[in-house]
């Protein structure tokens, strides 16, 4: 066979019309597959599916499907695919890139009743859950063994670990535990057509191509997962964290270089501003110096001896950095008061401000100076405010954009102020999203950071899963006609940014 | 382009057009692993070196055609190293030939494999055209992973240019102990002391003897070592052994038995195949020397919930890798038509008709 013969997938040119569905045979097949309770299609039933946790983006869809076995799962995927309809799976709708957004003309498959975990393995610390189980709920039911789930992205208490799957999920630990990826054996799932397959293992690693990588981080668009299996790790016997206050964001983006080169690997690393710290200490009252220009949060756990050994080194990496105060948590209440103000900062945004975006770019930790200049400058351009939050250990950034949706013009502004965090994320040498995913909300991005050839590419791993492209569709991955309009919108003054790039 | 690259992809572009193979290859240190090799040689180790190193970023960009050993040495100086402990079995391999092969060595189980710190790579695809996926920053959702998925593909789906790689510091400090007790036990003990907050970096049992590595800060360590007891290695007969079972050096694979690795759950019971057992990885990694055929060890893995490489072997026409079920297969067989349409990339060396 030649290249020639390899057609690219229709897809990958443009998003495809799926209008033409017979939506009463539609229901009427479901309604054969799933009990009543399964199923929703009345509109205003289908209300509370219709966005995730960006909620500047609606759609209610053709129908709701909620399974509760795979068999159910299996059976939807099957009539869907035969009948062309696009399916939208959804965890507990907490993403916050619009990755669960309903199609208009597709099914929405919710995996929220498939919440059981199905055993915990104490010995071998694994644990085998269904995709609706919450995030924390892993680590509830792991503590009796002295275990935990690592990965915890803020929204861990209501968070699915489905979709923590599919969208390869962080948190503040992660530089240490690692994200998602790092902490999943293996994945059962359902393809479009209604095959099971079982991707990595109950061991280390699988024979061939590592497929559970793929499904990590893929939004949805290559399986649904049906079942997962989760390491454990041993609970630390002690954690303590230091708090360092530094009268300027470029030293304290210096002293996180710092801990790293000094060998050390801290559990968690977190950089708060001025403006994010003065926010959350009127809601949380974590005690935070509200003089300071930027905060560090260092946490280090082990044993004692060994926590008693590293925050000895933090905290003279920090002074040697020039922080202005440190304080070092007495116990286990002043460690969670420290870090409650970090964790609420998100809230924080919303009691402040009418409406917030959340941004998620990532950049070389060295950068971090560069990136906070260019965001207090934006604030100037689209005159709106901006507080900043960073898991600084891995340069992942969320700039929490402040504006009011009620205020004509507000909302443009507040998108046009992210892509140009977004498209500064990539000149500086990172990435438009570390950890929320692209949806929809980043997916003109994708056509900054990716060339055609590249985006062809996803398009035909994507369909070597899914030939006809049903799962999830418009989402992740741009479309060449999408990026064609995406950079004519772009091109200002005659001149073509980033003429470098090359272009469909 | 470099001239190098240029030349590389022209090469690529005429293998399509002829429907001619190539073989891509660093220091051939990892020729006997997997199936057939053919096709004309493309050496990747003109192109090598450095790209970008800061200590401080935790990562490091190099070309796929750079020594191993060199890039070793090199985050050496700097108090860094490849967490993954990759093996290198010669003094000529390469990094690409590391991920490529997506070998990792006693560290894995704690520390993780190859493909958790591969963050970035460039790669000319069976099209010849040149490809950049991931970045050198630690988190990066922005399409699909294809960085880890070039870890361990063999060379069957690209070539690879250069790669990004996150590094860990080295261990303050390190202590080797050794304790005497069967294979059933080992492995309940290596799971029990897995389960506890403990700084295990290695383990293994063969021949009556359980060996753990702890790593970490020095309080840790000598607090670990108080605590379990066992006998404590020298730093010189520590090293030996750790460097046996990473290069295969250790007596346990000399001779000419077929050498078979077994990727089990941690708890598994004993394979009960006939020959001696080398484990690693707390129990989850089983290395065993056996003459029984092919179909009754891979019977044996699957009833385990685990699968079965051979690793070395004179006869690999029952496949070196476990087979896939039809629907992975067919996964498989879309992807590589993906990346390599014309299969222009080692065909056969992963599974045949790939």
């Amino acid at each position: 066979m030649t290249a020639a013969t390899a057609p690219l997938p229709e897809n990958a040119l443009r998003e495809l019309d799926y209008s033409q569905v017979d939506v009463a045979r539609l229901i009427g097949e479901l309604r054969q597959a799933l009990p009543p309770v399964a199923l929703l299609h009345d509109h205003e039933d289908m209300r509370p599916y219709e966005c995730d946790g960006l909620s500047i983006y609606r759609q209610v869809p053709l129908a709701v499907a909620l399974p509760g076995t795979e068999a159910e799962v299996a059976a939807v995927l099957k009539i869907c695919h035969a009948a062309g309809v696009p399916v939208v799976a959804r965890g507990a709708g907490t993403g916050l890139s619009g990755g669960a957004l309903p199609h208009a003309h597709g099914v929405l498959l919710s995996l929220a009743r498939m919440n059981k975990i199905l055993g915990i393995d104490p010995l071998a610390r694994t644990a085998v859950v269904q995709p609706g189980v919450r995030n924390l709920r892993i680590s509830e039911e792991a503590a009796a063994h002295g275990l935990y789930y690592a990965p915890d992205p803020s929204s861990q208490i209501a968070c699915s670990i489905g979709g923590n799957v599919a969208e390869n999920a962080g948190g503040v630990h992660c530089l240490k535990y690692g994200l998602t990826v790092h902490n999943v054996l293996r994945v059962r799932g359902v393809t479009i057509d209604g095959e099971i397959v079982e991707i990595g293992n109950h061991g280390l690693d699988a024979p061939g191509y590592d497929l559970l990588a793929l499904m990590h981080g893929s939004e949805g668009m290559l399986a649904v997962v049906t079942e997962i299996t989760v390491k454990l790790t041993p609970k630390p016997q002690f954690a303590q964290c230091v708090l360092a206050a530094f009268d300027d964001v470029i030293k304290a983006g210096e002293a996180v270089a710092g801990v790293i080169a000094a060998g050390i690997i801290p559990a968690g690393l977190e950089m708060m501003d001025q403006p994010a710290t003065a926010a959350v200490e009127a809601f949380v009252h974590a005690g935070y110096p509200l003089d300071a220009a930027a905060i560090l949060l260092c946490e280090s756990d082990g044993t004692p001896e060994e926590v008693a050994e590293e925050i000895g080194r933090m905290q003279a990496v920090l002074e040697s950095h020039g922080a202005t105060e440190i304080r070092i948590s007495r116990d286990e209440a002043e460690r969670l008061r420290f870090w409650a103000g970090r964790k609420a900062a998100f809230p924080a945004a919303g009691r402040i401000s009418a409406d917030y975006y959340c941004m998620d770019g990532t950049i070389p930790r060295k950068r971090l100076g560069e990136m906070l200049t260019a965001i207090q400058g934006m604030e100037t351009t689209y005159g709106l405010r901006c507080i900043n939050v960073f898991h600084a250990g891995d340069g992942n950034m969320h700039p929490l954009i402040l504006f009011d949706a009620n205020v004509p013009g507000e909302l443009e502004r507040a998108e046009e102020f992210g892509a140009a965090i977004l498209d500064l994320s990539v000149d500086l040498g990172g990435t438009i999203t570390g950890e929320h995913g692209v949806g929809i909300e980043k997916i003109n991005q994708m056509c900054r950071q990716f060339s055609v050839a590249e985006r062809q590419i996803f398009f035909r791993v994507k369909a070597a899963f899914d030939p006809k492209g049903l799962l999830n569709p418009g989402k992740a991955i741009p479309s060449m006609n999408r990026c064609a309009e995406f950079g004519r919108m772009h091109v200002q003054g005659g001149q073509v940014p980033h003429p470098d790039i090359e272009r469909f | 382009m470099t001239d190098i690259e240029q030349g590389w992809a022209e090469q690529i572009r005429q293998a399509a057009a002829n429907n001619t193979a190539l073989r891509i290859r660093g220091g051939g240190s990892k020729d006997f692993y997997g199936q057939q090799l053919g096709g004309e040689v493309l050496d990747t180790r003109a192109h090598r070196g450095v790209i970008a190193y800061e200590p401080t970023e935790l990562v490091v960009k190099v070309r796929a055609g750079t020594p191993l050993a060199e890039l070793e040495a090199s985050l050496a100086a700097d108090g860094q190293m490849l967490g993954f402990e990759p093996p290198h079995f010669g003094p000529d391999a390469t990094v690409g030939g590391c991920v490529a092969a997506g070998l990792s060595g006693p560290r894995r189980a704690s520390a993780g494999s190859v493909r958790d710190f591969m963050l970035g790579v460039t790669l000319f695809d069976g099209r010849g055209n040149r490809l950049h996926f991931g970045g050198e920053v630690m988190k990066n959702v922005a399409g699909y992973d294809v960085a880890r998925l070039m870890t361990g593909s063999l060379g069957t789906l690209g070539l690879l240019l250069d790669v990004s790689i996150k590094v860990l510091p080295r261990p303050v400090a390190e202590a080797t102990l050794r304790f005497e007790m069967d294979a059933v036990a080992a492995v309940t003990q290596m799971n029990t002391w897995g389960g506890q907050p403990l700084p295990v970096s290695a383990s293994s049992w063969v021949g009556g003897v359980l060996t753990l590595r702890l790593s970490g800060a020095e309080a840790a360590v000598s607090a670990a070592c108080r605590r379990l007891g066992g006998e404590r290695l020298s730093d010189e007969a520590a090293r030996t052994h750790w460097q046996g079972l990473r290069e295969q050096s250790h007596g346990f694979f000399g001779g000419e038995a077929p050498l078979w690795r077994l990727s089990v759950p941690s708890v598994a019971e004993a394979t009960g195949l006939a020959g001696s057992q080398l484990i690693e990885w707390g129990g989850a990694q089983r290395w065993v020397r056996t003459e029984q055929d092919a179909a009754s060890v891979r019977a044996r893995a699957d009833a385990l919930k685990g699968h079965a490489t051979l690793f070395r072997g004179a006869d690999k026409s029952a496949g070196a890798f476990h087979p896939l079920p039809p629907a992975l297969r067919t996964i498989h067989q879309r992807l590589k038509h993906s990346f390599d349409p014309d299969g222009v990339f080692g065909p056969g060396r992963l599974y045949e008709g790939l």
